[in-house]
């Protein structure tokens, strides 16, 4: 059943990412990428980060990309007109990139150190509680840094957006 | 297996209440916008209109479905479905009672209760908002395309002062699952001040209720919030090319998004089920004691009536209320009904205020909404939310 489900989430994922990039329509590919986050949000619930399936939904679909649509529908920014591209480009491109793919899943899989067998909706840590601890105590640093860093970018968003005053 | 077909059946219940509600809602918001303004509202069909709600629902479903040449059909016919799903997916986590035991099978009153519940209802009603932006996009219409732009920079200026005003009883109550939220707030300050979220020590969370409210209309798109249709600007902004079914949908997933809103307010602030006061003082027999009054009020106006049909119509009712009000009195079925009578009145009485708000107060022009959310609404949500991380630090053991 897990497996079965997970196959699924994980199919809508894939599909929803190559249609991101075959679109020609902007606001498809940004819905496309919308699919994407959601399928990796029920990945995470599933495998028991309940905590960050909330997050990833909220904060990617239900914010960045809302904003992304509205900067879409608010420069109503049309098809995407594509430039003639040479023709080896064209035949080669596709197979080219599963060469790619197949390479960086052959040379992950030799580095990095094999992984337990994955099991579903047991993962201990993925709860409000667990991260909260974590952020508040282990990685407190990093996470206080962080929100300084994001301070900083939002300034200077202002300082560069703002129009010149005389 | 008996766990599938529980859910299935808590499910039907859950939908047929929640359709019935939604369709009823503009019944009681039409009724109560005519008494505010002097009028008797609908009463061609059915007593005093009580069948309008069906009459509607067979007409938006038999009228033709149009889609106009110049739309974007997939976006156009997508919107809708996006829009009333997000809607109706949320009330799946809302619980509306205890845990409850029926011949010897214990559940619990409400489909599920996840452990992120306040999260996922947030997630949730943040998805809400491609249902009105792709609306207004693909209508291909400037009219729809002004609502839909107007609605996201609305909902998402708005959601930061929700979320900031939802996390300040949460830090009172540390959970994020509603059934505990609400058997948190089960006790009595002095035998008889309930500590809802909204009296709760150490810092009673009066100034996040109303910020929450307030968010809420906007995110809903209520008046006097209701930019996105507004029809002396927008024709009736990012809906103006809908039609039929289609045009209903929004129109569900609005009154859906409202009765979500009211629970969640009710779960959080106002106490979930709990009376309001402990059942020494007979918070028992206060339903059985309003639902009689309200019996002998029928009675009486039957007996003197103001118009021919009176004669007939309100005795039924009357009887109906005295029935209910018997219902109460069953020891059996009070464990039900009493939770259930104090959610649906504490739910009832927000639903209420969104709908007297809507026949009091006129819209806001969109930059006084904008300067609203940012340069009120966001600081005093702020400032109260560090208010109340201060309490309880210092009152933490």
């Amino acid at each position: 059943m897990d497996q079965i489900l997970f196959l699924i989430f994980a199919g809508i994922a894939v599909l929803c990412g190559i249609n991101l990039v075959v679109q020609h329509q902007p606001i498809s590919s940004a819905l496309s990428l919308v699919g994407v986050m959601g399928a990796l949000a029920l990945i995470y619930l599933q495998l028991g980060g309940e905590f960050i399936a909330a997050a990833q939904l909220i904060v990617y679909a239900g914010a960045i990309m809302v904003l992304f649509i509205f900067v879409i529908m608010l420069l109503n920014a049309g098809k995407e007109r594509t430039a003639p591209r040479r023709l080896w480009v064209h035949w080669a491109g596709v197979p080219l990139l599963f060469v790619f793919i197949a390479l960086m899943a052959y040379v992950v899989q030799k580095i990095l150190p094999p992984s337990g067998e994955v099991e579903f909706g047991t993962y201990p840590l993925g709860t409000a509680e667990a991260i909260g601890t974590k952020l508040f105590t282990t990685y407190l640093l990093p996470f206080e840094v962080t929100s300084v860093l994001i301070l900083i970018a939002i300034v200077g968003a202002i300082v560069l957006a703002r129009k010149e005053v005389e | 297996m008996n766990f599938l077909i529980l859910s299935l059946i808590k499910m039907a219940v859950v939908m047929f209440v929640l359709m019935t509600t939604l369709a009823y809602l503009q019944w009681i918001e039409r009724k109560v916008i005519a008494h505010v303004q002097l009028r008797v509202g609908p009463r061609r069909v059915g007593p005093h209109g009580l069948l309008q709600p069906l009459a509607d629902v067979i007409k938006l479903i038999t009228k033709e479905g149009m889609v106009p040449s110049h739309v974007n059909t997939v976006f156009y016919l997508l919107a809708p479905f996006i829009a009333v799903t997000f809607a109706l997916i949320s009330i799946s986590v809302i619980p509306f009672g205890p845990t409850i035991d029926i011949a010897g099978l214990k559940t619990d009153m409400g489909l599920t209760d996840l452990s992120i519940g306040v999260l996922f209802i947030l997630g949730v009603s943040g998805m809400g908002v491609y249902g009105v932006a792709l609306a207004g996009w693909a209508s291909n219409n400037k009219y729809s395309l002004m609502g839909g732009l107007r609605s996201s920079a609305q909902m998402i200026s708005y959601e930061l002062p929700m979320a900031l005003a939802i996390a300040s009883p949460l830090l009172i109550l540390n959970t994020l699952s509603f059934r505990e939220i609400v058997a948190k707030q089960s006790f009595y300050y002095f035998g008889f001040v309930p500590n809802w979220s909204i009296f709760h020590s150490p810092f009673p969370q009066i100034i996040a209720f109303i910020v929450f409210v307030i968010a809420a209309f906007a995110e809903t798109n209520r008046v006097p919030f209701d930019l996105p249709e507004a029809e002396n600007e927008l024709v009736a902004g990012f809906h103006t090319e809908y039609s039929s079914m289609k045009f209903a949908s929004f129109f569900m997933a609005e009154y859906a998004n409202m009765i979500t809103v009211s629970c969640v307010a009710a779960l959080l602030f106002l106490g979930g089920w709990q009376p309001p006061f402990p059942p020494e003082y007979g918070s028992k027999f206060l339903p059985t004691v309003i639902f009689a009054i309200s019996g002998l009020v029928c009675f009486y106006h039957a007996a003197n009536p103001a118009r021919s049909f009176d004669r007939i119509t309100l005795p039924a009712f009357g009887v109906v209320f005295l029935v209910l009000a018997g219902l109460f009195l069953v020891p059996f079925a009070q464990p039900i009904l009493l939770p259930l009578f104090w959610f649906g009145a504490k739910v009832g009485a927000v639903l209420f205020v969104f709908i007297w708000i809507r026949a009091t107060l006129p819209r806001f022009r969109y930059d006084q909404l904008m300067k609203f959310a940012w340069l009120f609404l966001f600081p005093v949500a702020m400032v109260n939310l560090f208010a109340t991380s201060l309490a309880v630090a210092l009152t933490a053991k």
